[in-house]
Order: structure tokens, then sequence, then C-alpha cells
């Protein structure tokens, strides 16, 4: 037997990497399971995104160049208010459409009407998606450990895929950040980071997110065909 | 002059401005040029100078508009009023909304919209300089911009214009060609699969000629279809 297995399962090192464009065809099908941004058309493996192909094992998908970001259940995010009635606030969490934090799952008790004394409109919180429809609609939430307003520091975006860059392995590189600019930086699975510290300590996180994007959009990265 | 009365291709088969019947005007292709939007495209083909931008996936406004099931497409096709030698008028018009039609329902067959259900992606291709075949530039580009903006599609479609002039098929007509041709006959194509998305003709056509014009839009489409992956992979083209 080659390959070599442990209780995370079989591992098979063979690594292919490539770049791709949406329609491109990758192969047959048949023994291959699809991952990210691949769909299989007549026993084809087709690309539906720009970017790099990564084979892991029987597993093939596509790491996009760009993406929106799209919530799942249990993502904490960083959002905005973008508005709200009586009892329900809209958040903006960069999504295709803005999410609902009702009165009964916001920050503190709040009486009917009382929502804008709460948050207000333009204001920036740490939530936790709650629940996604199928209508990609969601409901998030405040109620949690360290869920909260956010009252100082500063929020930068990053595209959602590059957070697995900015994380590293087991929060190596993420961790390495914290101790180098001696920030306190939370990471938001929609690309959005709070990051709270001093002044040089803000320019050095932002300055190492403008880096890993330049990075990650860089023409060569991975390898080309 | 009428149409059919001004010479322009020679005895040898080669047209006013130096190609050959089934040559392609030079095309350039660079991504990434209006920093704001989620994805652009800026592709001179020839004299035309065209610029796609994509914004989305977002709420679909006004309401009325949504699908629960997908995605729906908000192209808008504009020629800017310097574009061409007779200014235009700036706004839609019946030639634009045309365009614009046309252009989405082409689109449509390749975005992945399902994936988006009640949004709306929009696509907004300027005409920054007009030649001929705007609506085939307009529509590569738009395309070319869509995978730049990271939305799934199963496809890229590449569309190329071939028609008759002097009674000779040739490919990809320039501003004269256009102007004193005899017929046109613009094709979206899907170049992985060689399925057709878009069809127009303009002028008539014998069943030949319409072969011809044809096939040189499929090997055209080919071509340009690799110049598109190019600047895809690499962000511009040519290096």
């Amino acid at each position: 037997m080659t390959e070599k297995k442990n209780a995370a399962g079989p591992q098979d090192n063979q690594r292919d990497t490539r770049l791709v464009a949406p329609g491109e065809d990758l192969g047959d099908s048949e023994g291959h399971e699809l991952g990210h941004g691949v769909i299989a058309i007549d026993g084809r493996i087709r690309a539906t995104k720009n970017g790099r192909m990564n084979v892991n094992g029987n597993t093939i998908s596509i790491e996009p160049r760009r993406t929106a970001y799209v919530p799942r259940p249990g993502d904490l995010v960083i959002g905005y208010i973008e508005g709200c009635t009586n009892n329900i606030w809209f958040v903006d969490i960069g999504a295709p459409f803005n999410a609902i934090l009702p009165m009964s799952l916001g920050p503190s008790k709040t009486d009917f009407g009382g929502t804008r004394s709460v948050i207000d409109i333009g204001e920036a919180i740490l939530c936790r998606v709650q629940e996604v429809e199928e209508t990609h609609s969601s409901v998030v939430t405040m109620k949690g450990m360290g869920l909260r307003k956010i009252r100082s520091g500063a929020v930068e975006n990053i595209d959602p895929h590059l957070l697995g860059r900015l994380i590293g392995k087991q929060g190596k590189a993420l961790r390495q950040l914290k101790e180098d600019s001696e920030c306190r930086v939370i990471v938001g699975d929609n690309g959005r980071l709070w990051i709270d510290g001093d002044f040089n300590g803000t320019l050095e996180v932002r300055n190492r997110l403008r880096s890993l994007t330049a990075e990650a959009k860089a023409a060569k990265i991975g390898g080309v065909a | 002059m009428g149409y059919g009365d001004v010479q322009m291709i020679d005895a040898n088969g080669i047209r006013n401005d130096g190609r050959k019947a089934g040559d392609v005007r030079p095309i350039s292709i660079e991504l990434g040029v209006v920093p704001v939007a989620d994805g652009s495209c800026r592709m001179k083909w020839g004299s035309n100078d065209v610029i796609a931008a994509i914004y989305g996936p977002m709420e679909a406004h006004p309401r009325k508009i949504q699908r629960q099931d997908r995605a729906v497409l908000d192209v808008r096709y504009n020629m800017a009023p310097f574009s061409t030698s007779d200014r235009i008028r700036p706004g839609f018009n019946r030639r634009s909304r045309e365009i614009s039609k046309v252009t989405a329902e082409a689109l449509e067959s390749v975005v992945m919209l399902e994936l988006y259900p009640r949004s709306k992606i929009r696509v907004e291709i300027e005409i920054i300089c007009a030649e001929a075949g705007t609506r085939c530039v307009g529509l590569t580009a738009a395309s070319v911009a869509l995978a730049h903006a990271g939305i799934p599609m199963t496809d890229l479609v590449v569309s190329v214009a071939s028609g008759k002039i002097n009674d000779v098929v040739v490919c990809d007509l320039n501003k004269a060609e256009d102007n004193y041709g005899e017929a046109d006959l613009p094709m979206g194509i899907l170049p992985n699969s060689g399925e057709l998305v878009f069809l127009q003709m303009d002028g008539d056509l014998s069943p030949e000629e319409f072969k011809q014009a044809w096939d040189y839009n499929m090997d055209a489409a080919m071509v340009i279809h690799d110049y598109c992956v190019e600047a895809l992979k690499t962000g511009r083209y040519p290096q």
C-alpha cells in the first residue's frame, strides 16, 4: 500500500496547481470529487471560476482570484448597521443581502422602538450568523461570548478567500501578526477584520493585509499552466 | 454611393485595411481597469475601445424585478457621446436597449444565476470608441469581466461578426465594410462546447455564404478565446 493513512484519513501527496479560466476542461470526472468552483458536465470536469486549480488527492477544486462572501450558519462576521425598524436592525455583512438582527437577539434588553438608542445606523458590530435561508436571507445574533458593538479600533477588509492565508496553519500566521503588531485582531469570516491597538500596530496590520492582497493578485502566484 | 458600390477588397483578396478575408483586427485586453468594481475589463479591438464593469451580486431593486429562484442580470450597454464622429445623445435609445437585451440573454446562458436567488448582477458596458462590431466587443468584454469578478460561469462567451463585402464573405468587418457591405452576421459562441448563444443577421446571405460566415466566426472565436484566457491568467493580453 503506497498511501499513508492516519487518523486524519488517507493522505495522498499528489498535488497539482495551475491557473484556469471558466469553462476550461479539467479532465474526466470519474473517480474525482468535485470541490469549490468546478462542475461535471457530460462526464467531464469544467471550471466555473477564474483561479488556481488545486488537485488534492482525488478532490479537484479552484481557489478563486476574487469571490463574494456567502453567509453560512455559525460564521463570525463584522457588520455595519444600515437601517432599523422598531424591533429589527438591518446589517450589512458584505453578502449580496443584508442580514437582519431582531431585537430579541440584540446585545441588551431593548424597548420596542428603541433600537437606534442601542445600536445606531453606521455603527459596526461583531455578530454571528444564526440562520441562512435558501434564498440567502440571513439572521445574525449578538447573543454569545465576545459578540459586541465595536466602539474602538478600525475595521479593515480583505477578500474572504484570502483568510486562510492570513490565518495560516493552526492560526500560526495570525498569532505571529498579533504578536508583532501588539494589536487585538479579530477576523470575521466575511473578510472584515477588527484591529484594536495603537497607531503603529494598526498600520502594521494594514500593511500586512495590503501585501497579502497584492501577492494573491500577482499574476504568477502558484505557477502558471 | 450605395451598398456594394465601394471597392473594399481587391482581386488578391486583400481588404482595405490590409487583412485577408478570414483575419481578425488586432485585439488587446486589460483586466482590473475599474478598481472600485468587483470585476472589470477593457478590450481594444481594432479601433473599438470598450470598458465592461461588473458589480454584485447584490440585492435586486426594485423588488418587482427579483426572481425567487435565480439572480437577474442587469446589463446596460451605452455608447459615450464622443465615441463616434456623429455625437450620440446621452442616455438609452432603441439601439442600446436592444443590444442590452440580447447581451443579457447571451450571458444568462453561461452565468450560474441559480446560485444567487433574488439578487442582481450589474453589467455595465461603456463604448469609448466605436468602429464596427461594438456589440460583439461589448459581449466578449462583459464575459471576461464577469469571470474576473469571480461570478461562476460554465463557459466564456466570445462574440464575433462576419459579413459580405463586394460579394465576398469576410470575417470581422471594419467601419467601411460595415457601412457599405451587403450583410453582417454577429454570433456569440461558447468556445469550449461550440454552442451558440447569440445570433443576429443584417442583410441577405445565401446558404453557402452563411456557412462560410459561420465557419469564419467559429474559427475566430477560438482564437479570441485563447486571448481572453491568457488575459484572465495574467491580467492582460498581449503581455
